[in-house]
């Protein structure tokens, strides 16, 4: 009789029993081999590479689970290197704790895994999912599939990135294009029929932080810009760093196709999710230099000079991202109140 | 890119002939209203009021039909799913506009079946699949909108299908702009018409501003540039002497706009009086499904008892709207009115001026000037 039950999640994946065993070694494992995941120990021992460990956690629930450039697998592992990354450590361990809907697709679980592997051989040979869970919920719950990622990276001595660096007059650098992610996620979800076929710019972005805090020693700040957008992470950095910033609009990079659809959606681009654009901001001596070596990698070839940091605050003063338009006017970049697009990430 | 040698070329001559009409005695100050929502938020996005001279302004209008739309109205749907197993689709505006008892972003979290549409097709395919369900369309929108929602019914009818109704608060622009002329409290020296509603209906229905009015009216596009011609066109009318209804969004709107369109909509619809927040009821403003049509009116459907409904107390939509006074000149502006909680339609709406304001200006208005730039 043919198991139709081979090809499907079920409970039983989730219960602790013989298929929760099959489940990990015959496929995760298969994907995520390394010699630590493979002992398959309840905690997983990591020597300490250095003094100061960043560490940070991220959980997954995008929709619809696969996109153009990437999916919930790839979007895991990127979301949580490039949080890491943003400390200038060197990212070193992930955990992955998979929730999964009873029914769901083994095939698709395989395509996750593989993207989940082939992001980490991107990001580089040395990091690895070191640990990790796996629960199965009824028919109903989970959406499919939801993730979360933790991970750990080790922060060289001489490296200390925070916003509490950012000084007057810093120039604000941005990678490449914005609003790519967010608007080839819409694109799927209500079945728009974008001739434009815009990708997600899902990216590992540890590599092009070795090469900014390589360039220059006076990396201020830096912050990856998600949910929220650009203009998210802006005005964040101008509130912790007390700083008031100007930006300018017409230097922001964005593909003419993607401003396109936001114009007829009316949408605006710096609101839109992004999930491989890192903001840095730099003594403004080395901007130059700092670009030139953005460029080398793969994913700063659009890198960009888009504003200067203005003055600091005064203690009663309003926190202040003020955006310079293409027309020369100035208006406030403030936060967005409404959900312009839920389940971005 | 925009092309900033024409607007700096544009921008030099408003300026220029603003001081020819001031020395002339023609004005002191002049106040534009821009009717349409999506003007008035590519004005705020773009700060075009800081190019312009001191003594000229926008003004913002009622062409925000989730602003206009009377609060009793959100609370007879509200009534009308409470009441009714029915599945209602909307457009994503109407969700968080507060009602005098809920909104609609509250009874769907409350589980009512309440789903959000970029189309009104959406909403008549889900019917067709679902021929069990009774589905609702809040149809709302001006003569851009109108038409596609005629064009469904019509569709509902010929397919006869039995489950599909439509719970229409269209409106109609021109009389709208009449209503507000006769408000003595506004003074207004010239017209920003909507570019959309007149690619629909042309420029015919506005000719009674400058005929009775003596107003200038351009049809503008909705680029910078567009606007910023736009408005140098009206000073150019003030100085001929001779106001008119012209068009400069040439690409889109013809002077018999899209007759197809229009007669679509009065195949299916009838004008009827209709309450506008903030302007009263106006005659003919309203569109209402007539004749065989009127068996897919939700209202005539799902009947609901007599409704008492509150505008929200401190809420001055109704003189936003026509343009009485701005956004911040309102004390509960950014205050206990902000778009996660808002008091009233006009913070909601993505097309509000209360929104714009609030989403570009809040800590840059200048009271003195009357102009926002930080």
């Amino acid at each position: 009789m043919k198991n139709h039950n081979k090809n499907i999640i079920l409970l039983s994946h989730g219960d602790g029993g013989v298929k929760t065993g099959e489940l990990i070694n015959d496929i995760i494992c298969r994907y995520l081999k390394n010699d630590i995941l493979d002992r398959l120990e309840d905690s997983a021992i990591i020597d300490c590479k250095s003094k100061r460990v960043a560490f940070t956690t991220d959980s997954f629930v995008v929709n619809p689970l696969f996109f153009p450039g990437g999916d919930i697998g790839k979007l895991s592992v990127c979301g949580t290197i490039n949080d890491l990354a943003t400390s200038g450590c060197r990212p070193y361990a992930l955990s992955l704790s998979l929730i999964i809907e009873e029914g769901f697709f083994m095939a698709d679980l395989e395509k996750i895994l593989k993207s989940i592997r082939d992001a980490l051989a991107e990001a580089g040979p040395g990091i690895k999912v070191v640990t990790g869970d796996t629960k199965v919920v009824e028919k109903g719950n989970a959406d499919g599939i939801y993730i979360n990622t933790s991970g750990i990276g080790f922060i060289d001595d001489d490296i200390y990135i925070s916003p509490a660096n950012i000084k007057p007059g810093d120039a604000i650098i941005i990678n490449g294009n914005i609003a790519d992610h967010g608007i080839s996620i819409l694109g799927q979800r209500q079945g728009f029929n974008f001739q434009a076929g815009i990708e997600s710019d899902c990216a590992p972005l540890n590599s092009l932080v070795f090469d900014i805090v390589s360039s220059s020693k006076k990396i201020h700040a830096m912050r990856d810009a998600t949910r929220g957008g650009l203009a998210r992470v802006l005005i964040e950095l101008a509130d912790s760093s007390k700083m008031n910033f100007e930006i300018y609009q017409d230097s922001i990079p964005i593909k003419r196709e993607t401003r396109g659809i936001c114009e007829f959606l009316g949408m605006d681009p710096l609101y839109i999710a992004n999930e491989g654009k890192m903001v840095v901001i730099a003594d403004w001596g080395d901007r130059n230099r700092i670009v030139q070596a953005m460029k080398k990698n793969k994913y700063g070839r659009q890198a960009r000079i888009i504003g200067r940091v203005n003055r600091r605050r005064t203690s009663n003063e309003r926190t202040c991202v003020i955006l310079v338009t293409e027309l020369g006017t100035k208006r406030y970049l403030d936060l967005h109140y409404s959900e312009q697009l839920p389940r971005i990430c | 890119m925009l092309n900033s040698v024409n607007i700096n070329k544009t921008v030099k001559s408003i300026n220029d002939l603003n001081r020819k009409l001031v020395l002339k005695g023609k004005y002191k100050t002049l106040k534009i209203m821009e009717v349409c929502g999506t003007h008035t938020m590519a004005i705020a996005r773009y700060g075009i009021e800081q190019l312009l001279p001191e003594n000229i302004s926008l003004i913002s209008g009622p062409g925000c039909p989730v602003c206009v739309t009377p609060i009793k109205e959100i609370d007879i749907i509200i009534e009308m799913i409470r009441k009714h197993e029915i599945t209602v689709f909307t457009f994503g505006d109407l969700m968080r506009v507060p009602g005098t008892y809920s909104s609609l972003y509250t009874e769907r979290s409350r589980g009512k079946k309440i789903k959000i549409c970029y189309s009104p097709s959406d909403a008549l395919d889900y019917a067709e699949s679902n021929p069990a369900i009774k589905v609702v369309f809040i149809a709302i929108g001006f003569e851009t909108t109108a038409p596609l929602t005629a064009i469904l019914v019509k569709r509902t009818h010929n397919k006869g299908i039995k489950n599909f109704f439509i719970f229409s608060v269209h409106k109609t622009v021109p009389n709208s702009l009449e209503a507000l002329l006769s408000d003595k409290q506004i003074n207004i020296g010239g017209f920003l018409l909507p570019g959309h509603v007149s690619a629909i209906i042309g420029s015919k229905p506005y000719s009674i501003i400058p005929k009775k009015y003596k107003l200038p009216c351009v049809i503008g596009g909705f680029e910078p540039l567009q606007i910023l011609l736009s408005i140098y066109n009206i000073l150019n009318q003030i100085k001929n002497g001779v106001p008119s209804v012209e068009i400069q969004y040439r690409s889109v709107v013809k002077p018999e706009g899209n007759p197809v369109a229009v007669k679509n909509i009065y195949d299916v619809f009838e004008p009827v009086d209709s309450g506008w927040r903030g302007l009263g009821t106006i005659p003919s403003s309203g569109l209402s499904l007539k004749g065989p049509y009127k068996k897919f009116d939700a209202k005539m459907k799902f009947p609901v008892g007599k409704i008492i409904s509150r505008e929200p107390p401190g809420c001055i939509c109704g003189d936003v709207l026509k343009g009485i006074k701005k956004p911040v000149e309102c004390k509960n502006f950014a205050k206990t009115c902000n778009p996660s909680s808002p008091l009233g339609a006009c913070m909601v709406s993505s097309e509000g001026a209360c929104a714009a304001f609030f989403k570009y200006y809040r800590n840059s208005y200048n009271y003195h000037t009357g102009k926002s730039k930080p």
